[in-house]
């Protein structure tokens, strides 16, 4: 025997900074185009989407406490990394069914959307808060906060772009997060793990689900831990139901799309504000 | 934590701290060529005239490299590079590349750090522990904080359509060369604008390693154009009619003499001059973190620090406390090799200004003022000034009202709030300002009451990219940082709806 036989990836999950399987133990094939299996990815279980959140809430203090400006460099150096393995993603993005072209333009996006957001790290807080002008004698000061733990619906057709483009605002404004993305996008999804693993962001602060948007998404909403979900690649017929069951918990919701604009990254904050006498 | 020695053991201290082993960085990181042209158009050059200025290691006094002595004509070039560079460039490209390229910079500068910082102590004669820990790191945010705004300007302003101003020409001191160099590239580049950049012609060395940085970035040519010089060289480009704007950090005298002569052009300008700050401790502070920020606040890069706290102002019932605390730290500070990690005090950055040092505080003694020094040796060669404090001060002498720039305090007390307030803001000053007390409301009224751009409380010297740096009254206008710093780099109209 001459030829080379390939060593084939397995694309699992990626949870508190590890790489499990679904711990259901169930797959879902994936083939290119011409129909050749290409591989068996991981499918996310109501049990793995709870393993996440679990590692999300206990990496979000910390992350939070981080200085924006550190949070900054590290979503950064999520664009160098990401620069540096595009090939890779370009490969995974023409199985999923985008032409070379398509495939460039959205890595090119992806990276670019990381940039984006590394740079609102810092500034979305003078932005939205500040000082406000009461009229006593006090220092009033408005700061912005993330929310917590954002359960995120990546699109199943968005590429690595469409998931970056949630979680670049989420973890920007200092939010921990679960990304759920399946379809054509499942191995760009299981591999930005591998991009995130090697980016300086802690275990745990970007968790990543292959699986299906119908059966996790409505457990997301249920969970009383997770503080925001982003329905934008739910289908917007399936959207309501899931707004109605985010009242049991006040879940905030949102659709930002992958936007980049200011709107976008309010949706993943809250405001405090803080009162102190300013008289002798 | 820092705490204050006990009286009984302080001099013991003094003795023993003086003995240290030095750990000296080493120099050999950085390689300091023969001499330095100016960078015009992405292109090194020499002077048209072939004039070169000797920059020196105050340290030592040694000679460290020659550069160039930019004249009219290198400054006319300059800024026909840098309008070539706005108008073919950088005016039109895509806010995102601006704001990579930017990032990219940056990401330069803390791979090169420590050559940066090695090269800003030899070049100036601060502490390396400063230019290591604080400049350098402080320019690099700097880059990283701006390159972020360079595509999310249209929120700056709300409603204001933001455009670049054109060619601005900068003009640096030589205080913290490449901390300003940074403080001012970064917010012109990010906003579109391209730059004719003079640095002090004391400390030239690190801006130009810095345009070599932003070659290698990918910069286009002609986005950031260095000439080096004197007086004459910023004058020149004041001047010069294709500026669109100058950005000056330096002393009030040459800021007046700089509005002068725009006056009546339509150049926009910022000032970041002078300072007298205050630092006011009450009885109720912590002395001796109060000790350790009236320290950083005066000692720090040898007083040359425009936002300095030169005049400490002590609530009346701790004065004995908090003065027998204050020398007895002073004792412990180690003057010396700037390149020494264990160096608190480095070098003043040139002969003349250790000649204005010594003249300020012979004066204050002629004017019946008392001066306490630490009573260490310094280093006989090179130029060093030791640690001052000046007491039995009124008010109207020299040393109390003009800046020293340099590692001088002066010492008044105060009974009340109101007093604190009325000593502080007597002056024409009004960059910094300093408070200690435990009581925050009484923080706020303070601020409030203190004619200072920055006022620092149970803190000092701190300085961030996204906080707005600068003065008012005669320590100039305009910010440097912030949303608010970038209104000095751009055009706004009204957005119509």
């Amino acid at each position: 025997m001459t030829t080379r036989t390939p060593v084939a990836k397995t694309y699992k999950l990626f949870i508190g900074g590890a790489f499990p399987r679904s711990e259901s133990g169930r797959t879902h094939p994936v083939s290119d185009r011409k129909g050749r299996l290409v591989a068996h990815v991981a499918w996310a279980s109501r049990k793995d989407l709870r393993d996440a959140v679990r590692a999300a809430r206990g990496a979000h203090g910390a992350w939070a406490a981080r200085t924006p400006y550190n949070r900054a460099q590290i979503v950064y150096r999520v664009a160098e990394v990401l620069e540096g393995r595009r090939a890779q993603f370009e490969d995974e993005l023409g199985v999923g069914g985008m032409t070379p072209r398509a495939a460039r333009a959205d890595v090119d996006a992806a990276v670019d959307t990381a940039v984006y957001w590394a740079g609102f790290a810092d500034k979305h807080e003078q932005l939205v808060g500040g000082v406000n002008p009461v009229a006593g004698p006090f220092l009033n000061v408005s700061q912005v906060i993330p929310l917590g733990v954002c359960g995120l619906a990546c699109p199943d057709d968005g590429g690595v772009a469409g998931l970056v483009g949630l979680i670049g605002p989420a973890l920007a404004a200092g939010n921990t997060a679960v990304a759920i993305a399946g379809g054509p996008s499942a191995l760009v999804t299981s591999t930005l793990g591998e991009v995130l693993a090697t980016s300086d962001i802690p275990g745990g602060v970007v968790n990543l689900l292959t699986g299906d948007h119908a059966a996790l998404m409505g457990w997301l909403v249920d969970h009383a831990d997770v503080d925001m979900v982003d329905l934008s690649g739910v289908a917007p017929e399936a959207r309501g139901e899931l707004v109605a069951r985010t009242a049991e918990n006040l879940t905030r919701s949102a659709c930002t799309e992958g936007r980049e604009d200011l709107a976008t990254i309010q949706a993943f904050c809250d405001v405090r504000t803080v009162w102190h006498p300013a008289r002798i | 934590m820092t705490t204050t020695p006990a009286r009984d053991v302080a001099a013991r201290l003094g003795e023993t701290f003086a003995d240290y082993v030095p750990s000296l960085e080493g120099r050999d990181i950085v390689a300091i060529r023969p001499s330095y042209g100016l960078m015009i158009g992405g292109r090194e050059r020499p002077a048209e005239s072939g004039a070169t200025i000797t920059t020196i290691d105050p340290s030592t006094g040694a000679a460290l490299s020659e550069v160039a002595e930019a004249g009219p004509a290198d400054v006319d070039a300059a800024v026909d590079a840098a309008r070539g560079a706005f108008e073919r460039r950088w005016r039109d490209a895509a806010p995102r590349e601006r704001s990579k390229l930017v990032f990219r910079l940056a990401r330069l500068l803390q791979d090169r750090a420590r050559e940066f910082a090695v090269l800003e102590t030899l070049d100036g004669g601060k502490p390396i522990r400063e230019s290591r820990d604080v400049d350098v790191p402080l320019a690099a945010a700097h880059f990283f904080y701006h390159a972020g705004w360079a595509d999310k300007l249209q929120y700056a302003m709300p409603g204001m359509r933001a455009r670049p101003l054109g060619v601005v020409g900068q003009i640096i001191p030589w205080n913290f060369p490449l901390m300003m160099a940074a403080w001012k590239l970064a917010p012109a580049l990010a906003c579109g604008n391209t730059v004719v950049l003079k640095p002090a012609e004391t400390t030239p060395l690190t801006a130009l390693l810095l345009a070599e940085l932003v070659d290698e970035a990918g910069f286009p040519p002609g986005v950031v154009n260095v000439v080096t010089g004197a007086g004459a060289t910023g004058s020149a480009l004041v001047d010069h009619r294709g500026v669109d704007k100058i950005a000056f950090t330096g002393s009030t005298g040459v800021g007046k003499g700089i509005l002068r002569a725009l006056a009546g052009r339509d150049v926009r300008l910022t000032l970041e001059l002078g300072g007298k700050g205050a630092h006011i401790v009450f009885d109720d502070a912590a002395l001796d973190q109060a000790v350790e920020g009236i320290v950083d606040g005066i000692f720090f890069n040898q007083g040359h620090v425009c936002c300095a706290g030169s005049r400490l102002l002590v609530q009346e019932s701790v004065a004995d406390d908090l003065l027998g605390r204050l020398r007895r730290r002073m004792e412990l500070l180690r003057v010396g090799d700037p390149l020494d990690k264990n160096t608190d005090v480095g070098a003043i950055n040139s002969h003349a200004q250790l000649v204005r040092i010594r003249e300020y505080v012979e004066g204050a003694v002629a004017e019946g003022c008392a001066v306490h020094q630490p009573q260490r040796e310094i280093p006989s060669q090179g130029f060093y000034y030791p640690p001052t404090m000046v007491t039995d001060i009124g008010g109207s002498e020299r040393i109390a009202r003009e800046e020293v720039f340099g590692p001088v305090l002066t010492v008044q007390t105060f009974r009340t709030e109101a007093e604190a307030v009325a000593r502080a803001n007597s002056t024409r000053y009004g960059l910094s300002a300093g408070i200690w007390t435990e009581k925050g409301s009484r923080i706020l009224w303070l601020a409030n009451n203190l004619r200072a751009g920055v006022v620092w409380a149970n803190t000092f010297n701190q300085f961030d990219p996204s906080s707005p740096f600068g003065g008012i009254r005669e320590s100039g206008f305009g910010r440097e940082g912030g949303r608010q710093g970038l209104e000095a780099y751009l055009e706004l109209t009204p957005v119509r709806p």
